[in-house]
């Protein structure tokens, strides 16, 4: 489900989108696009114009079929920005719909409020109701646990096969419709209204029911309304200034001048780099509330992150195995699995599967712990282990502890071993210290396991200018010592949810933009007071509201993919600006000398693309005009590439890219049509 | 040919030898920080306790419009009523005229806006009471308004500046005791040196060695030619402006002139890193502005030097370059290089006939007036060039991935919204206006025969030139147009009121907006904007919307005239 086939025109969304391009040239809906909405005004021109023609033949308005193509390449040019805008809700809404697909309608079992049940549908659920799910059964509708634990296998969302447990108050009591309930028996509260899940809220936003321009597409459809009005200017002046030189212009060849050189390109595309922005958000599995939370996440200065899970992978783990002089390591390691086999802990389980590395098999061990009695960690001894049948006690824990059972003794504890705690901790591990029969065995050294490629990525997000923080309840000086190994820039150390808060308040004080994930209750204020809060799926309803994002993956690191989608879809807006502004220095040595050079032969000098007659070099401008929309939607819909190589390298790469290329490639793409149409007429 | 370069290189070297140090001193004064001209301090206070007014109480930006509109207004009254009586006051010893309403109307307006169109010539035109009291007086207040409300930006975009913008009174008094006045006097001695009248004479009877009577006027006039030239004003004394002999006698004091009129558009980019403490700001901007100007000057230089192809067909010698129309002294370079810096800096005084230029010359100085903001008028220069910045900013903030700011202040709807319009607002006046003329002149021509001297094609330049200068508030004119009628007198009067205050009142008013804002701090994904790719950047969005935009209608004029000469 996270990896739908990446294919951008599936036949079955282009053949909707089709439609859906008709459809969109109604005006009421195109006139909140001022570029398009002009440019559908010159096509009903040109129909008026074209029609007359066919009634009175005027030869200073050229042939009909002239005029007649040049109104059928201006109607492409509006079915191709509105097949954009189309082809992008359409995959949008695909997507969003095989989401949905997993909430049709189940059975569902009420429970009233006197203690009974009641078979219902799970459309007939209302928010605050209180439902019932069994092992087997599929989970109604998104509801909060209010009492019991489960396995849940929640592939259909995420797509990760691993089940999850969810359980009745604490940070993870969230459930969600279309999952499924692995074991055990949960009882739930309905927590949204049918059609209001944000799911429901996605859907419509993408479908443009409820989709608003945000404040940068506003900024930039002023900025590209005032071009468009320049070329209004231009091209309504150019009337008397061709009569006073005695060059009549024909309707058609104002128009193709103005339909050409108004910014048509960025102005077809701008919704469908929107809209796109948003699908490819949901297609790394996150909802977004608006299509404002995108743009906000490229701007991002600051990303607050949870340790665990995020920059560690879980649970501390055992990472070397350092025997004390004397012993060697194979009976050390041996020695420590079997001191750890019957150990529930994490910490247990990860000296097992180190010492897997080291050749030393649990299954082996085994039958030796037969008839051993199991030692529990209490906080009086800090220390746990087995006294084997044969009397051996085994036992490891925090150095003190068996440094004194070691003295008590009357045993040696030796300096190296020492000395290896103290580099131990002050490497930001934990050592373990093992004994056998009170005698030191060696320490075994527990590290928190950082993700790798994590510092690369902190690395990356570095030079996007972001700075990360690191949130963990660790000590200061493990934290810091995490904090450096990993690349954050810096952390919060016994962290508080009030913690984030004021350092999330201290940013914003200072201009900056915040971006956290949180799940739990307590952190709702925090991400509501962020700029853009990624609420885990997994959480409880509370930050799920506050939050502007909910992550359906439950993956922390989703916030790198989130602000380099926020990025891209600024990006692509201003390089298919510059690429459709600079378009228009070829257009105008098209059509200006096409418009003049019958009355003024000089001007033929500008015609330096060599076209062949002023009727083709229009028809090629139009036709180049309209055909780059398309050529575009890939681009629009995937988003430019973001390169993490500092602002002004990147906006020099993009000015040589769209910039000069939107120069060049007009004038090659305009000079083949011209050749292409010359076959033709 | 090479010393004619050598020439021109050594006035452009010597006015950057001379900018730099100047803009340092602009941002020492206006910070109020100790400088040399202290002494000058009493004389300040005097006139501001004149006027009532605290110089150490700051404005915001609204504020600032308000004392800036304000004094304008007054200013046009005090204007109109001098040039409509002139001829009943005292010092007119040649017993010129009055002027006729649309005339004054035209005249105040012109030399209110910094603009100095001349519908009129000075000699028969104007008394010496007019010509200071009321032009003189005007050239100086004008420039140091537009040096003002520059400052007033300068101001808005240090950081934290919030609503304390400075005081509007006391920017624009120090502008006029501490930098142009002293200026003005030390050109004027040296124009009185070289022989520039300075007197209350009137015409003077010579016989010339050909055997003719004529009358020299004569009056006040270097004290009048200095603050022209460095207050970007434009407007000469006599009718020729700096090709009259006394207005403009020798190369030196070509020269000076020249050095004296590109001074402070330069200085003031300067002073912008002085006063901002960023000096590479200040180097893109000056290094846009020079690529912007050299591209403009070389072809220009090029075709004025290569001489006339069809005056060459004559057999007339064309080894000194294109003559006609340009003054033995000053030759071919010197005229090409007055002729570009008088034009994409709103100046707008000539030394030869833009009208006998080369087309590509003339479609040069047509393109610095349209741009006007290579450099560009005494402080409105760098407003302009700071609109195209936001746009600029905008595209490329884009482009890196993250919503615009300038500065560490976001660009957003509003401050785009005043942007487009003021970027629009120039294509918008000049094309309209060279429309609706050549509409009236194509429907009736020969009712309007007399506007045109020629027709065709340089006939359409001289009309594109007149609205382009009036809205470029530049001034010059092409010659050969006709424009002391109703129709000129009034339509390039309201062109030059709206290209005058709309476009200080735009930048004002973003500045203003962007102070308010919360900064943001710079980070390595912000956009910086004192790189050499963002002067590109900057430079192509000039080129796109301040060039591009009048390509067909350069195509009718000088570009169909070059394609026909050559």
């Amino acid at each position: 489900m996270a990896t739908q086939s990446p294919s951008l025109f599936q036949p079955a969304l282009v053949r909707e989108a089709i439609g859906q391009a008709f459809v969109k040239l109604d005006p009421r809906t195109l006139v909140r696009n001022p570029v398009m909405f002009t440019v559908e005004l010159g096509t009903a021109v040109m129909l008026v114009v074209t029609l007359g023609l066919l009634a009175r033949p005027d030869a200073a308005q050229g042939s009909f079929g002239y005029n007649f193509t040049v109104f059928v390449v201006l109607l492409l040019t509006l079915l191709f920005a509105n097949f954009a805008e189309a082809i992008a809700e359409a995959r949008g809404k695909a997507q969003a719909d095989s989401l949905r697909k997993t909430r049709q309608d189940t059975p569902a079992t009420l429970r009233l409020d006197d203690g009974t049940l009641e078979a219902v549908s799970s459309a007939g659920l209302r928010k605050g109701q209180v439902f019932v799910v069994e092992a087997g059964e599929v989970i109604p509708t998104d509801g909060e646990i209010i009492e019991g634990l489960a396995t849940i296998d929640e592939s259909a969302i995420t797509g990760e096969s691993a089940p999850v447990i969810r359980e009745a108050g604490g940070d993870k009591s969230s459930v969600t419709g279309g999952t499924k309930v692995l074991s055990d028996r949960i009882v739930a509260r309905v927590s949204t209204e049918p059609g209001e899940s944000f799911l429901d809220k996605m859907i419509a936003l993408v479908e443009g029911a409820s989709r608003q321009k945000t404040p940068n597409e506003i900024a930039l459809t002023i900025l590209l309304a005032g071009f468009t009005l320049v070329f209004v200017i231009v091209c309504v002046t150019l009337a008397p200034f061709a009569d006073y030189a005695r060059t009549p212009i024909s309707v058609a060849a104002f128009i193709a001048l103005f339909v050409c050189l108004i910014p048509t390109t960025i102005g077809g595309l701008l919704s469908a780099i929107g809209i796109a922005g948003m699908d490819r958000a949901l297609r790394a599995n996150v909802i977004t509330k608006s299509g404002k939370a995108v743009e906000t996440a490229g701007d991002v200065d600051v990303l607050l992150l949870d340790k665990t899970g995020t920059i560690t992978i879980g649970n501390r783990r055992a990472t070397h195995f350092w025997p004390a002089p004397g012993v060697p390591m194979g009976r050390f390691v041996e020695q420590a699995t079997l001191s750890s086999l019957t150990d529930e802990t994490p910490e247990g389980k990860s000296i097992v599967e180190l010492a897997r590395d080291h050749k030393v098999e649990a299954l082996a061990l085994q039958p030796q712990l037969t008839g051993a009695e199991l030692i529990k960690f209490t906080a009086e001894t800090r220390s746990s282990g087995v006294t084997l049948a044969d009397g051996r006690r085994l036992r490891k824990g925090a150095a003190d502890a068996i440094r004194q059972l070691a003295e008590r003794a009357g045993q040696a504890y030796p300096a190296e071993v020492a000395e290896r705690v103290a580099t131990v901790a002050g490497n930001g591990g934990t050592p373990l210290v093992l004994s056998e029969n009170d005698r030191v065995l060696g320490v075994v050294e527990l590290q928190d396991v950082i993700k790798p490629g994590i510092r690369e990525r902190f690395g990356r997000l570095r030079s996007m200018g972001i700075k990360t923080v690191m949130v963990t309840g660790d000590n200061p000086l493990t934290a810091k010592f995490i904090a450096e190994k990993a690349g954050v820039d810096d952390f919060i150390a016994e962290a508080k949810p009030e913690d984030k808060m004021q350092y999330i308040r201290a940013e914003q004080r200072l201009g900056r933009l915040v971006a956290m994930m949180g799940d739990g209750t307590n952190d709702a204020p925090a991400l509501a007071q962020a700029d853009v809060g990624v609420a885990m799926n997994s959480g409880t309803p509370a930050a799920k509201e506050a939050g502007n994002m909910v992550d359906l993956d439950n993956d922390p690191t989703k916030l790198i993919e989130v602000v380099e989608i926020g990025k891209q879809l600024l990006m692509t807006r201003g390089t298919l600006t510059t690429f459709s502004i600079a378009n228009d220095v070829a257009k105008y040595f098209a059509i200006v000398p096409a418009l003049f050079m019958a009355g003024i032969p000089a001007l033929g000098a500008l015609n330096v693309m060599g076209l062949q007659s002023p009727q083709s070099a229009i028809l090629s401008a139009v036709i180049f005009n309209a055909i780059i929309i398309p050529a575009l939607v890939p681009l629009a819909l995937n988003g430019v590439a973001y390169k993490p190589i500092g602002a002004s390298a990147l906006l020099r790469r993009n000015l040589l890219i769209y910039g000069l290329g939107g120069v060049a490639v007009p004038f090659v793409g305009i000079k083949l049509i011209d050749v292409v149409v010359g076959w033709c007429m | 040919m090479t010393q004619e370069l050598l020439g021109i290189l050594v006035i452009f070297g010597s006015t950057l030898l001379l900018a730099v140090p100047l803009g340092r001193y602009l941002a020492t004064i206006y910070r109020g920080d100790k400088s040399w001209s202290d002494f000058l301090a009493p004389l300040e206070r005097l006139l501001f306790r004149f006027g009532g007014v605290n110089p150490a109480k700051d404005m915001t930006w609204p504020q600032h419009l308000v004392a800036l509109l304000t004094i304008n207004v007054a200013w046009f009254g005090w204007a109109m009523l001098v040039l409509c009586t002139q001829g009943s006051l005292p010092l007119n010893p040649d017993h010129n005229p009055s002027m006729t309403p649309d005339q004054a109307f035209n005249t105040a307006i012109s030399f209110l806006v910094n603009c100095n169109l001349q519908h009129y010539s000075g000699e028969s035109g104007a008394t010496y009471f007019s010509q200071l009291f009321a032009i003189t007086f005007l050239q100086f207040v004008t420039a140091a308004t537009g040096m003002a409300a520059c400052v007033v930006v300068f101001n808005a975009l240090r950081d934290g500046a919030g609503d304390k913008l400075g005081n509007f009174y006391n920017y624009f008094v120090k502008s006029i005791t501490r930098v142009l006045l002293p200026i003005a006097l030390g050109v004027a001695l040296v124009l009185v040196g070289q022989g520039t009248p300075m007197n209350w004479a009137g015409k003077a009877s010579i016989v010339t060695v050909q055997g003719d009577s004529v009358s020299v006027s004569r009056g006040p006039a270097a004290a009048m030619i200095a603050i022209k030239e460095l207050g970007t004003n434009g407007g000469g004394f006599f009718g020729a402006n700096s090709a009259h002999p006394l207005e403009n006698p020798t190369y030196l004091t070509n020269a000076v002139e020249n050095v004296a009129l590109v001074l402070i558009p330069f200085a003031l980019v300067f002073a912008l890193g002085y006063y901002l403490r960023r000096p590479r700001l200040s180097y893109m901007v000056f290094g846009v502005m020079t690529v912007g100007f050299l591209l403009l000057l070389a072809p220009t230089v090029y075709y004025e030097l290569h001489g006339n192809p069809a005056i060459a067909r004559m057999g007339v010698d064309q080894q000194l370059g294109a003559l006609e129309g340009k003054e033995m002294r000053f030759g071919a370079a010197a005229s090409a290089y007055w002729g570009i810096t008088n034009t994409v800096i709103s100046c707008g005084s000539v030394n030869s006939m833009h009208d006998s230029h080369m087309p590509i010359s003339g479609m040069a100085e047509l393109l610095g007036m349209m741009t006007n903001a290579f450099y560009g008028g005494v402080g409105v220069g760098f407003l302009n060039f700071f609109v195209f910045v936001i746009i600029a900013v905008f595209i490329a903030g884009l482009m890196v991935g993250r919503t615009p700011e300038f500065l560490g202040r976001k660009i957003e709807a509003r401050e785009m919204k005043i942007a487009v319009l003021v970027a629009l607002l120039h294509p918008l006046l000049i094309l309209v206006g060279t429309a609706l003329s050549a509409h009236l002149y194509t429907g009736n021509p020969t009712e309007y025969a007399g506007w045109l001297a020629n027709p065709g094609y340089h006939g359409f330049s001289e009309m594109l030139y007149e609205f382009t200068s009036s809205a470029a508030n530049n001034g010059s004119g092409f010659e050969g147009l006709g424009d002391n009628t109703p129709w000129w007198n009034i339509s390039t009067g309201v062109v030059m009121l709206l290209a005058r205050y709309l476009p200080i009142i735009g930048p004002v008013a973003i500045a203003g907006l962007l102070a308010r804002k919360q900064p943001v701090p710079e980070s390595a994904g912000t956009l910086r904007t004192d790189t050499a790719t963002f002067g590109v950047l900057v430079l192509f969005v000039i080129w796109i919307i301040a060039a591009l935009a009048f390509f067909p209608a350069l195509a009718l004029g000088p570009l169909a005239e070059h394609f026909t000469l050559y």
